[in-house]
């Protein structure tokens, strides 16, 4: 039991407490604050795994962009601010049930298979290294992405344009 | 470190997105679901590159590659939720319900 082990289970602890109230609190605003504090203990336990880029990167478009967007669809939306009992659909008895039995499935899965697997951890300092390979090995597919993420939001824009479905109509 | 821990972490985070996708009626709190799904996958990514040691760092490379998916996949849904509201005056999964197929009785 080293000090990483106990710093990134109290992260974990963090986090799966906070995702638990996301997908149980009545508030649909208070969801979008406590998935911030699950994205900022996942930042955290990037942080214990010496990825320190990669919780950069979680930082600045999970909590900066993608929570604010969702703050944006709450509020054009109308979702209600309040607590509302609107928020649990009915197959919610069902959800209980799979979301345990895929919880105790992977967890016997992943205990069997990495029960006695060490990871010996480095000093901090990958990002040079990620830089270089994301530029070097990976950049095509970095490419690839670029184009996806510019189309996606090009097709964001037309479907959100007030005059969708109406052009041939006029 | 054990590798457990991490990977532990990321089943019972996933298990989490689950239960919200499966049991959440409004289309806003599905995609938050989903990305607690995206994050558990992302830890699973991280752990396995730094326990491999991978020259490459495929692990982390890939798990940039699906954060910046993660924004183009939640711009996506929501402007399909913005247009949904737009048609319909609802966004609860529930309630949307054209495309299911039809009970007996609305059959007959």
């Amino acid at each position: 039991m080293t000090a990483q082990d106990v710093v990134f289970g109290l992260l974990g602890v963090i986090a799966l407490g906070s995702a638990l109230l996301v997908v149980t609190t009545r508030n649909v605003v208070r969801a979008a604050l406590w998935l911030v504090v699950t994205f900022g203990a996942v930042a955290g336990c990037y942080l214990v795994l010496t990825a320190e880029l990669v919780a950069w990167v979680q930082v600045l478009i999970y909590i900066g962009a993608i929570v604010v967007l969702l703050l944006f669809g709450v509020m054009l939306t109308r979702a209600p601010i309040g607590p509302t009992d609107q928020v649990d659909s009915g197959n919610r008895r069902v959800a209980v049930l799979v979301g345990l039995a895929t919880a105790a499935m992977l967890v016997t899965l992943v205990l069997q298979a990495f029960h006695s697997t060490y990871v010996t951890l480095d000093q901090p300092g990958t990002a040079s290294l990620l830089g270089a390979a994301v530029f070097r090995s990976w950049v095509l597919p970095l490419e690839v992405l670029s184009v996806l993420l510019l189309t996606a939001l090009v097709g964001a824009i037309t479907l959100t344009r007030p005059t969708v479905g109406t052009a041939g109509s006029r | 470190m054990h590798l457990a821990l991490p990977v532990v972490l990321a089943a019972l985070l996933f298990s989490i997105g689950v239960y919200g996708v499966l049991a959440r009626r409004n289309a806003v709190l599905v995609l938050m679901a989903i990305e607690l799904m995206l994050n558990a996958v992302n830890i699973n990514l991280v752990a396995f590159d730094v326990w491999l040691r991978d020259t490459l760092h495929a692990g982390q490379s890939l798990t940039l590659f699906v954060i910046a998916l993660a924004a183009a996949e939640v711009g996506i849904g929501l402007a399909i939720v913005l247009q949904v509201y737009r048609l319909r005056a609802t966004v609860a999964i529930d309630d949307l319900d054209q495309l299911a197929e039809p009970s007996p009785e609305e059959r007959r």
